[in-house]
């Protein structure tokens, strides 16, 4: 039994659907991310756990009780607010202290416990002040110092990070993490952002109009995603259209009209349709300025396009390049600079040979 | 020449705009009543003593400057009609303030949860009054309250009262006048700090265990405290000082301070006292003044 299981539920808002029978499980001690686009309903879904919205229908178990009519206040789930939502007239350790003391902890055991998530998060000397004299990093840490001090059995995370800039959000993530390790609370993160989820989350659910549509971990999301709108929501994609030509032992040979004929590995399970895409990240493209040999035999079937380059962008860390196939369409591709010179680096306006294997290669129906 | 330099010449005379209009018309005045306060009654016009003459030179200034006398105030002090009228005058507004809060706050709480479009319009309900001469209000309320007026009539008919009950000319006409009148000073200021709460708060507050009563008086009230703050002294302050009020809807047997001034002034043509009698008020009025000029202040530097 999983400690958290969300059955076939549904929440409406007139005539918006935002949430439509969803069902999934959440393990216990699971640092777990719920990622998609604005409006997809994650947020909904979250409120839902938290008691804040009340589901149309199905059932909300948390260790086998259903708490899905249960009072937020009655909930022994914590949530940290995208805002923070910190009591502007409490000071840091008032703010802290504030569910322990709802909670009716006597009071030697409440400044205790302060002690203990003042120093969880590192806000020693702060717990006088109030949130308006913190900075933004700060307040995030008393949001979360507050949601953890009752000790939830599932603490919920509304886009926990995003109001802080790109450098403290990285440094942010690495301690959520080290902290969600170190207590074994069950975690729930809301986010928009893939790169923010692939970081934290074991496991990662895609949401799509009030659907979950795929879940799975970071590395089976970006390699294998269930559908052409996933690979193309998680990460960067080249996309060729095309009909199934030929099947033989796990390998498809597809016609495109952008890419010619291109060699795929089939992946479980088995596509049906007849048309359907070809995508191929564009770290998994390679560049040369001749064809490679294709010496490793069938087992490593390899895709060839000839085209010129028409864009290079230098990232630092790689660069990306853009290559126009002699039938308009553009193939990107992006490579890591390991060298300090640029040894490897194609011009604007070269023409190269854009490979990749088939192995490399997903089959998406379209 | 900079954009700055253009625009501070016409922003700095608009800063002294205001300063210009306390001086004209108030300063000044206060500086006539101040010296009125000083002065004598006497039988002539204007009926008080010395007056100073411009045109008689520096020596007759001098001896106009030397009849000035305390007296006046020394008068307010010794004869308990001007105590008591100032004690009057707290009570009532502390009071009339009390019930204005009672019923204010959860007038402005239900106005600041409602749907957005039914604020707009719940607020529209609450400023309509002010339509109607403020005058013509109170004289309605004495239509109403008089012995065969529309409250009596309404009692006898439903049979709960068998004679008609002496409403008009008590305390309990007055405040009901007061708290008529003023509700609307009450209720907007904390409208306005209520519905700005951020509701995110409320829903924290639940999150963290605390029942929805319980949140209510840890986080919305506290919260709110400047808008009560605000309310309570938009209010407390001209209902010390209330003449017309009082004068239509109270009895006469004790009198508020506005009404001992009116007759002092108009009744007992004695300007000295009358003006003293300002002077204090105004003196006692600068305390909370200054308060709800800080709360004012803080509020605006908490909003930003």
């Amino acid at each position: 039994m999983p400690l958290l299981r969300i059955e076939g539920v549904a929440k409406s808002f007139g005539n918006f659907r935002a949430v439509d029978k969803l069902s999934l499980d959440i393990r216990a001690g699971e640092f777990f991310a719920l990622l998609g686009p604005s409006g997809c309903g994650k947020t909904t879904l979250l409120r839902m756990l938290a008691g804040f919205e009340t589901p149309d229908e199905g059932r909300i178990l948390l260790g086998g009780n259903d708490i899905a009519q249960v009072l937020p206040h009655e909930r022994p789930v914590n949530m940290m607010f995208q805002n923070y939502a910190l009591f502007p007239h409490l000071s840091v350790r008032d703010n802290i202290a504030f569910g322990l003391r709802r909670a009716g902890m006597a009071r030697k055991d409440i400044a205790t416990r302060v002690a203990e998530m003042v120093a969880l998060v590192k806000l020693e000397g702060l717990e006088k002040r109030k949130p308006d004299q913190l900075s933004g990093g700060q307040r995030q840490r008393v949001a979360l110092a507050r949601s953890l001090a009752r000790r939830p059995q599932v603490l919920l995370l509304d886009e926990p990070l995003a109001a802080l800039d790109k450098k403290l959000r990285e440094s942010t993530q690495g301690e959520l993490m080290e902290l969600q390790r170190r207590l074994g609370t069950t975690f729930v993160i809301v986010t928009h952002d893939q790169e923010e989820a692939m970081t934290m989350a074991g496991r990662i659910g895609v949401m799509d109009a009030g659907r979950l549509v795929q879940v799975a971990t970071p590395r089976n999301l970006y390699e294998a995603p269930a559908s052409r709108w996933i690979a193309e929501f998680v990460g960067d994609i080249n996309l060729f259209n095309g009909q199934v030509a030929a099947r033989d032992h796990g390998r498809l040979t597809v016609s495109t009209t952008e890419a010619g004929t291109l060699a795929v590995s089939e992946l479980w399970p088995p596509v049906t349709k007849v048309a359907v895409s070809v995508a191929i990240r564009p770290e998994k493209v390679k560049l040369s300025r001749r064809a490679p040999a294709s010496d490793e035999g069938a087992s490593r079937a390899i895709n060839r396009l000839e085209g010129v380059v028409t864009d290079v962008n230098y990232l630092g860390g790689v660069t990306s390049y853009r290559v126009k196939l002699e039938s308009g369409a553009v193939v990107r591709a992006s490579m890591a600079n390991t060298a300090r010179l640029d040894v490897d680096a194609y011009l604007a306006g070269q023409r190269v040979v854009a490979w990749f294997t088939a192995d490399d290669c997903l089959v998406l129906e379209q | 020449m900079s954009a700055r330099r253009i625009f501070a010449r016409p922003a700095r005379l608009a800063a002294i705009a205001p300063y210009l209009w306390m001086v004209l018309f108030f300063l000044v005045p206060f500086g006539f009543v101040l010296k009125i306060s000083l002065s004598q009654t006497a039988i002539a016009q204007p009926p008080y003593t010395p007056v100073f003459d411009f045109t008689e030179g520096r020596a007759a200034l001098a001896a106009a400057f030397a009849q000035l006398s305390f007296d006046n105030f020394h008068l307010l002090i010794s004869d308990n009609l001007y105590i008591l009228s100032y004690l009057r005058s707290l009570v009532v507004a502390v009071t009339s303030t009390l019930i204005l809060l009672l019923i204010g706050y959860p007038i402005a709480y239900g106005m600041a949860r409602l749907p957005q479009r039914w604020q707009a319009v719940a607020m529209m309900l609450v400023i309509v009054p002010f339509w109607t001469s403020f005058l013509i209000r109170i004289y309605a309320w004495i239509n109403i309250l008089q012995h065969d007026g529309l409250l009596n009539q309404m009692l006898l008919a439903l049979h709960i009262v068998s004679a008609p009950v002496v409403w008009l000319s008590t305390d309990s006409a007055m405040y009901l006048g007061i708290v008529y009148s003023y509700l609307p000073f009450m209720i907007l200021p904390l409208y306005a700090t209520l519905s700005k709460l951020d509701a995110s708060l409320l829903e924290a507050a639940g999150d963290l265990g605390a029942s929805p009563r319980q949140a209510f008086w840890l986080v919305t009230f506290p919260l709110s405290l400047p808008g009560v703050g605000a309310g309570a002294l938009l209010c407390f302050i001209p209902i010390v000082g209330e003449f017309v009020i009082p004068d239509l809807l109270a009895g006469s047997s004790s009198l508020m301070i506005g009404q001992t001034l009116w007759l002092e002034f108009f009744t007992n043509k004695d300007w000295p006292v009358a003006s003293a009698a300002a002077v204090a008020l105004l003196l006692l009025l600068v305390p909370p003044l200054v308060l709800y000029d800080r709360l004012q202040r803080r509020q605006l530097e908490a909003g930003r």
